[in-house]
C-alpha cells in the first residue's frame, strides 16, 4: 500500500490539467491519472481551437493540451498515462485502483470527460473502420475526391464538415432538424463553403454496405419518407455522453449520466470528492469552461483539505 | 523488443512471411489517437516481443499496403498470422483492453 496522497485527479483534458495545475501550486502534489489513450481528452482529436482566450491566432488542440500538461508538471503534478479501473470513494482514505494497484488519497477530483455518441443504427458497428468514422482529423485523408457525409448540426459537426472539404469532393451535412445548433460563425462558414451541402430534417436509419460503406438510408423526420444517399464515408458528430460509469453506485448522476455537483461548487455528495469538466457539464461543454471548473475543483479540494467549509474562508 | 517501422517494400518480408504473429499499427503524423496509442504499443512490444512482433506502417507514406487492406480509419491495429489478417481493431485502446484483445497471441 502506498503513501496517502492529498489529491488524486482522475482524467485529463482542460479540466483535469487545470485542476492539477492549481492543486500543484497549492503544494498538494497531485497525482493525475490521465488515461492511457484518452490523455489530453477531446481536444486531442481537434485541429484549430479558435475560441480559447489568449490565442488570437488560434492554437491546435493537441498543442494546447501539451502546454497545459507541461504547466501542471512544472509545478509538481505527477502525471501518469494510466487508466483507473475501480474506485472506492466512501472509504477513508479514498481508494483509486489502477490495474490492480491501489492508491490512497484524502481528496479526489474527477475529470473523466465524455466520449462520442454513436448513432445506434444497423450497419454502424460492422462498418466502423470501413467508412464510418468519428475523427475527421484522423481519417479525412482516406476520402480524397469522394462524396462523404457528416451527421450532426452542432459546432463539432460543422468543424468536421469544413475540415473534410480539404479532401472530399462534397460533404453532405445530415441534420435531423431544419436549422443548425452550431454557433453563427461556424454556420456562416459552412453555408459559404461550396463543397458543403445540407440534408435538413433527416436522420440516418441504416448504414449500407457489406465490407465497405456504400451509402446511407435516411428517414425524413417530418414526413417519415425513406431515401438513400450514396457516400464513400460518413463522419458521426452527434454529441457526447459523459464518462461516468466508473462511479456508478457511488455518485449520483442525472438521467443522461452526468455527475451531479452542488453548483456553483464542484462538490459531489461525498465529502472530499469533486467533479469538473464535461463529465458534469451538459450545457456549455467548452475547453475554457472545463478549465474554469477544473480550477474550481482544485480550490474546493484545497479548502476541504484545510478543513474549511465556507467558500469565503479561503478565497 | 520495441516496435519496428515497416513500409510497402518491407511488408512482405516483415509481416506476411514472418514466423511470429505480427501486429501492424496503421498510423499517421496528424492523427492524435495514433500518438496516444503509440506508447502503449511500445510497452506491449517490450513485454511480449518474444511472442508478437509489433510494427508501424505510416499510411501517408505507404499507400499500397494501406489500400490493399482497405484501411479507412486510423489508428487501426491489424494482427497477421501466416500472412493472413486474423484480427482487426479500429481505434485507440487502453493497455489493459489491448492485452485482453491480444490474449490469443501473447
Amino acid at each position: 500500500m502506498s503513501a496517502i496522497h492529498e489529491v488524486i485527479v482522475i482524467g485529463s483534458g482542460p479540466a483535469g490539467y487545470t485542476a492539477a495545475l492549481y492543486a500543484a501550486r497549492a503544494q498538494l502534489k497531485p497525482l493525475v491519472f490521465e488515461g492511457s489513450v484518452t490523455a489530453g481528452g477531446a481536444l486531442m482529436n481537434t485541429t484549430d481551437v479558435e475560441n480559447y482566450p489568449g490565442f488570437p491566432g488560434g492554437i491546435q488542440g493537441p498543442d494546447l493540451m501539451d502546454a497545459m500538461r507541461k504547466q501542471a508538471e512544472r509545478f509538481g503534478a505527477e502525471l501518469r498515462a494510466e487508466d483507473v479501473t475501480e474506485v472506492d470513494l466512501t472509504a477513508d482514505p479514498k481508494r483509486v485502483i489502477v490495474e490492480g494497484e491501489t492508491h490512497l488519497a484524502r481528496a479526489v477530483i474527477i475529470a473523466t470527460g465524455s466520449r462520442y455518441r454513436e448513432l445506434g443504427v444497423p450497419g454502424e458497428k460492422k462498418l466502423s473502420g470501413h467508412g464510418v468514422s468519428w475523427c475527421a482529423t484522423c481519417d479525412g485523408f482516406f476520402f480524397r475526391e469522394q462524396e462523404i457525409a457528416v451527421v450532426g448540426g452542432g459546432d463539432s459537426a460543422m468543424e468536421e464538415a469544413l475540415f473534410l472539404t480539404r479532401f472530399a469532393r462534397t460533404v453532405t451535412v445530415i441534420h435531423r432538424r431544419a436549422q443548425l445548433r452550431a454557433s453563427k460563425i461556424m454556420q456562416e462558414r459552412a453555408f459559404a463553403n461550396p463543397k458543403i451541402k445540407f440534408r435538413w430534417n433527416s436522420e440516418v436509419s441504416e448504414i449500407l454496405g457489406d465490407t465497405k460503406i456504400t451509402g446511407l438510408r435516411l428517414r425524413d423526420t417530418v414526413t417519415g419518407e425513406q431515401s438513400e444517399l450514396t457516400v464513400g464515408g460518413v463522419f458521426v458528430a452527434i454529441g457526447h455522453d459523459p464518462r461516468s460509469e466508473l462511479f456508478t453506485g457511488q455518485l449520483a448522476t442525472d438521467a443522461e449520466g452526468y455527475l451531479l455537483v452542488e453548483q456553483p461548487s464542484t462538490r459531489t455528495a461525498i465529502p472530499g470528492v469533486f467533479a469538473c469538466g464535461d463529465v458534469v457539464d451538459h450545457t456549455y461543454r467548452q475547453a475554457v469552461t472545463a478549465a474554469g471548473t477544473g480550477c474550481a475543483a482544485a480550490l474546493d479540494a484545497e479548502r476541504y483539505l484545510a478543513g474549511g467549509t465556507n467558500p469565503q474562508d479561503t478565497y | 523488443m520495441g516496435t519496428k517501422k515497416v513500409t510497402d517494400e518491407t511488408f512482405d518480408a516483415d509481416v506476411l512471411k514472418n514466423d511470429k504473429p505480427v501486429l501492424v499499427d496503421y498510423w499517421a503524423e496528424w492523427c492524435g489517437p495514433c500518438k496516444m496509442v503509440a506508447p502503449v504499443l511500445e510497452a506491449i512490444s517490450e513485454e511480449h516481443g518474444d511472442k508478437l512482433d509489433i510494427v508501424k506502417l505510416n499510411v501517408d507514406e505507404n499507400p499500397v499496403v494501406t489500400q490493399k487492406y482497405g484501411i479507412l480509419n486510423i489508428p487501426t491495429l491489424g494482427v497477421f498470422k501466416n500472412g493472413e489478417v486474423v484480427k482487426e481493431l479500429v481505434g485507440a485502446r487502453s493497455k489493459s483492453a489491448l492485452l485482453r484483445e491480444l490474449a490469443d497471441f501473447i
